[in-house]
């Protein structure tokens, strides 16, 4: 046994009251500094759930025929949205979809500035990187309980979780693709004395493009992976349903459930996954080679 | 020096030292301490880059920098719009101190006095072509409509009408080269700065480039900086030219002062395999005084190569200034004088059999 060379204890009963005295204090503050995401989320919730559900299949296996203009994807999101209605989990996938996206919007609305940050300037890529790390392996239940300890059980928890989770993929992808922006244009473009937002806007961003859309598919991907951990601390939708599954051992809710939280993922990853595919071939990453 | 802000020159670079390393001004005391090249990139890893270069470069003139790769020359046109800095040294355009700019002046310089053109092209390949020519007037601020106008002046004139819409990468590399160059002379700076402009093209595509950019500075009349590894290339467009080697100014003159006089073995291992009668003009070899004149005649900038058929018929080719008045004129003899100096003394065999006749 490794000798007990110092006395944790009052460590951690120091961590823990300082928990509990940011809750009693500042929980409130918390609280409404996150009333926004609550309610992106239930907007998003709301309007999705008072969309027809002919109208959602209309429009995404459009958004399909359009990130493709062939007939396989818009068939195959055809099936699977069919697939959701058909087992009873329409409303559950709207819920979740509703975490995944705002999930997916506050991810970019912080990640995308951080990324440019850290592409900008070697210190703050250090600094973060260790930080994007802690965020992707710290088990997500380490985090969660804070969190729940001072917003209470409900949605916001499940969302905050959801974004720390989700969001460093599409930080790392934002500094890789702005960094691995053609040295050649970047010094062309200082040549005709652009000043550094013009290079960021005119340059860096719409090249990097592609890059940032593959960190967006990825937040996505993860943001679904958190459904069934969200849906403990009272997020709703399919993960509820599975653990509902879990708990009474029924195991036919878990699985179609289950399903239906992979059917969720296929539509989405392809569906970004597409419009990736069709900017890199309308820009042309690389130049010709003479 | 006391022209080190002469106005009368386009550019003027003065005593431009660049090190690249840690820390480059120690190394810069070690090498100006005595300490040689070598020495400085085992002990303190720093490399040479440029070493005390200096260079006149007049307005309207194409001035050919050569060199062989790491020779510094991409370096060296990177200080004229400070794409890079240099250790020691200043740089003069047009009597201005480039070095002296605070950053906003440096990028107004940049979008209204200098423009660049690359080796690797460095379009935008998200832009169109007409985009692409006209970026450096949208950095710049002028209005779309204006710039679009003077974009599709260019395209046409860089022979790429048609293609406006066209994105970089459905172009050839000679097509790309030309959305370059077209972007550059929209800019109508006085200085264009071409590094590399053309090597990386097709040698066929290559001449042709090189004829359309003499044939456009004949009528723009810009000061160009140019920068290649071809001394075929330098001899051919360059009003005058400089050699680098290892950062440093081996020789500079007019081509055929060059070819004629090579300062060293290095600059004569060029001259060897060089066409020299398309470098040498008909000027530097002429005799001169009076004569009488002559049936046929050329311009005294006529290259030797031009001259060289019209002895098939005529013993004397007369030389005419820019008047039209006979200056000189040349005969094959001095032509051929002219072509082989060198060395071919080696090649003299005694004819075998006359000798055992005797």
């Amino acid at each position: 046994m490794f000798p007990e060379l110092i006395d944790t204890r009052p460590l951690r009963r120091a961590v823990d009251d300082g928990l509990g005295w940011v809750v009693t204090n500042w929980g409130t503050g918390f609280e409404a500094a996150a009333k926004p995401l609550l309610l992106l989320l239930n907007g998003i919730e709301a309007l999705l759930l008072a969309t027809p559900w002919w109208l959602i299949i209309v429009i995404l296996t459009g958004i399909a025929w359009l990130a493709t203009r062939r007939w396989a994807l818009p068939g195959t999101v055809l099936v699977a949205l069919l697939f959701l209605g058909l087992m009873e989990l329409w409303e559950d996938a709207m819920t979740t979809t509703a975490l995944m996206i705002a999930a997916t919007l506050t991810a970019i609305v912080f990640s995308i500035p951080v990324g440019v940050w850290m592409s900008r300037s070697p210190r703050v890529r250090q600094f973060f990187t260790p930080v994007l790390d802690l965020m992707q392996t710290l088990p997500s239940f380490v985090y969660l309980i804070p969190t729940v300890m001072i917003f209470g059980p409900g949605k916001i928890p499940a969302l905050i979780a959801t974004i720390v989770y989700a969001a460093p993929p599409l930080v790392r992808l934002t500094d890789l693709g702005l960094r691995s922006v053609d040295p050649s244009v970047m010094e062309a473009s200082r040549a005709f004395g652009t000043n550094p937002t013009q290079r960021l806007f005119g340059v860096q961003i719409p090249l990097a493009l592609p890059t940032i859309l593959a960190g967006i598919n990825q937040t996505t991907m993860m943001a679904l992976a958190m459904v069934v951990i969200a849906s403990m601390i009272g997020a709703g939708g399919l993960g509820y349903q599975v653990l509902q599954g879990i708990g009474r051992l029924e195991v036919s809710r878990g699985l179609f459930a289950g399903l239906g939280i992979v059917v969720l993922a296929i539509v989405f990853d392809r569906i970004t996954q597409a419009f990736g595919r069709q900017l890199q071939g309308r820009i042309g990453i690389t130049e010709a080679r003479p | 020096m006391t022209d080190t802000a002469n106005p009368d020159l386009a550019i003027a670079i003065r005593g431009v030292t660049k090190i690249f390393g840690p820390d480059p001004q120690a190394a810069l005391t070690a090498l100006r301490a005595g300490k040689s090249k070598a020495e400085l990139q085992t002990e303190t890893g720093h490399v040479v880059g440029l070493d005390n270069v200096s260079l006149d470069i007049a307005p309207g003139q194409i001035f050919v920098v050569m060199g062989l790769s790491g020779s510094g020359k991409s370096t060296l046109i990177r200080h004229v719009n400070r794409l890079m800095e240099p250790t020691a040294g200043e740089i003069f355009v047009h009597g201005e101190n480039v070095l002296a700019m605070s950053l906003e002046q440096l990028r107004n310089y940049r979008r209204t006095r200098v423009a660049m053109v690359f080796q690797k092209f460095g379009l935008l390949p998200h832009r169109s072509v007409l985009d692409n020519v006209a970026y450096g007037l949208e950095v710049r601020g002028t209005k779309k409509a204006e710039r679009e106008a003077e974009a599709r002046k260019w395209i046409e004139t860089v022979g790429l009408a048609g293609y406006e819409s066209a994105r970089p990468r459905q172009l050839s590399g000679g097509q790309q080269q030309r959305v370059g160059l077209a972007r550059a002379l929209a800019l109508d700076t006085d200085i264009i700065l071409m590094d590399e402009a053309f090597s990386a093209l097709d040698p066929l595509i290559r001449s042709g480039m090189q004829d359309q950019l003499m044939t456009l500075q004949k009528t723009l009349n810009k000061t160009i900086l140019f920068i290649t590894h071809d001394f075929d290339e330098a001899l051919k467009i360059g009003d005058h030219v400089a050699v680098l080697k290892d950062g440093t100014v081996q020789q500079q003159g007019r081509p055929e002062d060059i070819v004629l006089n090579p300062a060293n073995e290095h600059i004569e291992e060029f001259v060897r395999d060089v066409n020299k009668a398309r470098a040498i003009r008909v000027r530097t070899i002429m005799e001169t005084g009076p004569a009488e004149p002559c049936e046929v005649a050329v311009a005294a900038d006529a290259r030797c190569e031009d001259v060289l058929p019209l002895f098939a018929e005529h013993q004397w080719v007369g030389v005419l200034d820019d008047a039209g008045v006979q200056i000189g004129r040349v005969t094959a003899k001095r032509v051929i004088g002219a072509l082989a100096r060198h060395d071919s003394r080696d090649a003299i065999v005694q004819p075998a059999r006359l000798e055992a006749a005797q």
